[in-house]
Formats: structure tokens, sequence, C-alpha cells
């Protein structure tokens, strides 16, 4: 029974997702709206990316220089360690696992709302195709936005540890750029853009597929949202396991 | 014109629909009436599209709807405008731009040509200068007035009407059937509404269905619903004590 409807969650979601990629209508409105939901995913979501980032690359040189205490290994690895886990691993999947939580939350209410209003049977009526209307500009704007936004979470993370460790005194200024500088593999950036797309696709795709099927009232709505939020972050969990397998 | 053949609807073990075969003619306000649960939403929504019928055929014209593809339906959708009960006007938009949306979607008309038919439909409804509010600032029943003009703006050969006087004043909703009939007239349109309003059904009801359980059990026009010995139409059109004296009364004075 369980598998059954997983399967067809499975089957429907990609169902929606190809009804989603068609040409559009017209095409001045989908720029217009893709250009919408950069403004409000990419640059909405700035401050709370730059702040987590931040604390991220402050905490993680805190604890590395606390483990590395009384032992043999060169302290301008705290620089190097800060760089490498946080370009790998923690801009993207932390960022990421924020923004299903503030974009997925918003979009699966934004669209399960206009579902509920019958905005989504209006529209269906005049002959828009709502599943490319409503869900490709926001897939699109976040395969833009989001990997600026990891990319610049991974700038200031690195900085974030510059300012949790030199100015105290635990490490020098020329000890952490040396880290940072040591043993860059420039394909880890590669990882960190496949790892930015693929989980630009998924926080937005399952919180849009979730609202779009909303059923009954607002208990329906405030469901659909909640299922949006764990359910990308489950998901954004298993390709970072499986991207981590396949590419590394 | 627009005819259905045999529609069937099912939802799992419940037949809603149990076989209506019917036409809906241009240039006349055709009324699909009935006592809540009757299958009336149902059978607009299977109209318009929205459900897929178990069984049976829509016809706009020569064309069976459920036969097309997906390309062929929007091309129809696009002759297609309809006013929802609770007006589904988009409530993050202004007036303006709810009934201009259909123009910026669909045509290549210039920002002024748009202007000047946005303002010629809301003037039509007339709701000249409401450009800039907001639904959220308007009456009910000037929603439904927006919602018409947005329904209309693409100049629509079929207008579906879900419940168009639901909360709205006897006034107000007198206004709004009016000015449907009058649209319909003057555009030789195919309105097909759906209400449980008697005041529509006495005014502007030209060609009138009463679903029953499912199934059409009467057909006419406003002016036999008096006549007429059927016993779900009287009980449904006089529904109360006060009603079924006066209709007493006008069959004594005829």
């Amino acid at each position: 029974m369980i598998i059954n409807r997983f399967l067809a969650h499975v089957g429907r979601y990609f169902q929606l997702m190809g009804t989603a990629i068609a040409r559009p209508e017209k095409t001045s409105m989908y720029y217009r709206e893709t250009m919408r939901q950069m403004n409000d995913i990419g640059v909405g979501s700035l401050v709370i990316v730059v702040l987590i980032a931040v604390f991220i690359g402050a905490v993680t040189a805190i604890q590395f220089a606390y483990q590395l205490q009384d032992s043999f290994v060169p302290r301008y690895y705290i620089g190097y360690i800060v760089r490498d886990t946080t370009i790998i691993e923690l801009a993207p999947t932390i960022t990421c696992l924020v923004l299903a939580g503030k974009v997925g939350s918003n979009l699966a209410a934004e669209i399960g709302g206009m579902r509920q209003k019958e905005h989504i049977d209006a529209m269906e009526i005049m002959g828009v195709n709502t599943a490319a209307y409503l869900i490709m500009p926001k897939v699109l704007g976040a395969l833009i936005m989001i990997p600026m936004l990891v990319a610049i979470a991974a700038f200031v993370s690195i900085l974030g540890g510059y300012l949790a460790t030199v100015p105290v005194g635990l490490i020098s200024h020329a000890e952490y750029e040396l880290g940072v500088r040591s043993y860059f593999v420039s394909y880890n950036i590669i990882l960190m853009f496949i790892k930015s797309f693929v989980f630009a696709f998924i926080l937005t795709s399952v919180p849009c597929y979730q609202g779009y099927y909303v059923k009954g009232g607002s208990i329906e709505l405030g469901r659909a949202s909640t299922n949006a939020v764990v359910f990308s972050d489950i998901l954004i969990l298993l390709f970072d396991y499986l991207i981590a397998v396949v590419f590394t | 014109m627009i005819r259905t053949e045999n529609l069937i609807k099912s939802f799992g073990d419940t037949t809603v629909l149990k076989g209506i075969t019917t036409e809906f003619y241009p240039g006349k306000t055709n009324l699909i009436i009935g006592r809540s649960g009757a299958g009336k939403t149902v059978l607009l929504k299977l109209l318009v599209g929205l459900h897929k019928p178990t069984n049976g055929c829509v016809w706009y014209g020569d064309t069976d709807f459920f036969s097309l593809d997906k390309k062929a339906v929007r091309a129809i959708r696009m002759e297609v405008g309809m006013l929802f009960q609770a007006s589904a006007l988009f409530d993050s938009m202004t007036v303006e731009e709810n009934v201009r949306f259909p123009l910026d979607m669909f045509t290549n008309m210039t920002p002024k040509e748009k202007l000047m038919q946005v303002n010629s439909c809301l003037e039509r409804v007339s709701l000249e200068g409401a450009n800039s509010k907001y639904p959220s600032e308007t009456s009910g029943g000037m929603q439904k007035r927006v919602g018409i003009a947005r329904a209309i703006v693409l100049n629509p050969k079929y207008l579906f009407c879900d419940e168009p006087n639901s909360g709205l004043d006897p006034k107000t909703a007198i206004v709004i059937d009016e000015l449907i009939k009058d649209i319909t007239v003057e555009k030789n349109i195919t309105t097909v509404i759906n209400t449980h309003d008697m005041n529509s059904v006495m005014e502007i009801g030209d060609n009138i269905i009463l679903l029953y359980h499912g199934e059409i059990t009467w057909r006419g026009s406003k002016d036999e619903v008096l006549e007429s010995e059927n016993e779900y139409l009287q009980d449904f059109i006089f529904a109360s004590p006060f009603l079924q004296r006066l209709r007493a009364r006008a069959l004594k004075n005829s």
C-alpha cells in the first residue's frame, strides 16, 4: 500500500515535470515571472545565507583549531580544512537545506493557495499551461540563483573562518592564507556547482509538486508546506550521498 | 453551440451524472439548475474540461472536446471565458492586471491596445476607474463584475458562470444577471450558467435544464416554469410556502 502510494507520487511528479517543460505561450510573461522568482529566491535569501555561512565557517575553524591543539598537524591546515569542507559539503548542502525551509515552504503555500482559490482552474480554462507557467520560472530562477548563493556562501564561510580565528590569535593571517591556498583542487568547485544545481531543482520542484496537487483547506495546505520541506530535505541529503559516491 | 452526449461521471462507486444529453445554444442564457449535490458543478466542470467524463462526449460545435490533444484543447479554451463562484481573481494583481492577464498571455497587442481593451471591458461592466484597485479592496458584486470583464476580454464564444449570484444581495444579483444576459445577446455567446437562484431562473432562463440526482428531470424556458406540472421542478422552484402562494395566485390570474 505504502509502496503503491509512493510510486503513484513519483509517477505523478515526473508527469508534472514533463508538462512543466513546455514551450511558453508568451515568452515575455515567463521572462517576467522568472525575473520575479530570481529576485524572491536569490536576493530574498541573500541575508540568511550570508549569516549562516559566516557561522558555519567560524564554527568549523574553531572546532578544527580545538582538535589541532597539542598535535603535530600544522596550524595552517585550519584554512585548508575550512575551505574544502565548505566548498565540497557545507556551502551547498547547508545552504540548500536552509533554502528548502525558506523557499520550499513559500512555494508550496503560494501554489497550494492558488489551487484552493481556483486561480489554477481559472488559468487552465483560459488555456494557460499552468504547470509550465507556475513551475518552470520558479525552477529556472532557482537554477540560476542558488548556485550563485552557494558560491557566495562558500566565500563568506571561508571569511567567517578567518574572522573566528585570526583576530583572536588562534592562527596568524599568513597561516590562514597559506591554508586556504594549499592543495587546491579545482574539481571541488565543479562538485559544489553540481550539488547546487541538483539541490536547487529538488528544493523548487518538490514544493511546487506538493502545492500543485493540494486538496482540502488550510490544514492540508499547512501539511503540504511541511511535506515540501521534509521531502526536499530528505532528497537533498540522499542526492548529496549519491553525488559523493558517483563524483568522488 | 455546445452539446453533451450521454455524459456519465463517477467518483469511485458514486455516479454523480447519469447520462446527460443536452444542448446549449448561442445567444441564449442556458441554465443548469438543481438542488445542492444534484451534479451541477460537476457538469459545468466537465463542460470546461476540468473533469474528464467516465463516459460520453462534449461537443463544441463539431469538435469532440475530449478527443482533442492538449494543443487543440488550449485553442478551444482561448474561446472560453469563465466566471467562478468565488470570482477566482488573482489577489496580488490589480483589477486592470487581472483583466489584462489573458491579453498579456495570448495576444501580441501593444500596451496601449491592451489598456483600451481592458478599459472597454471594465466600462462594459460599469467599473470605469477601478483599474488600480486590488480585489480585496472591492465588494463581492464588483469582484463578480471584474470576473466577467476578465472572462470576456478575449471575446469568447463560450461563457461559463458557476453560481454567479452566490453571496450577493438580491439587487446586485439582478445587475449581474442582466449584465450576463446582455453580453450573451450582444456578442452571440453560448452562455452556460449553473445556479440555484430563483430570480435568475425566472428572469434570464432562456434554456433551462433541471438536474435531479444526476439526471435531467425537466427542460424548458422561464416561460414554461409556471405552467409545468413537473413535481421536482415545482418542489425546487417554489420551495417556500410564500412562493407557492405566489404561483397559485399567478396561475389563477392567468
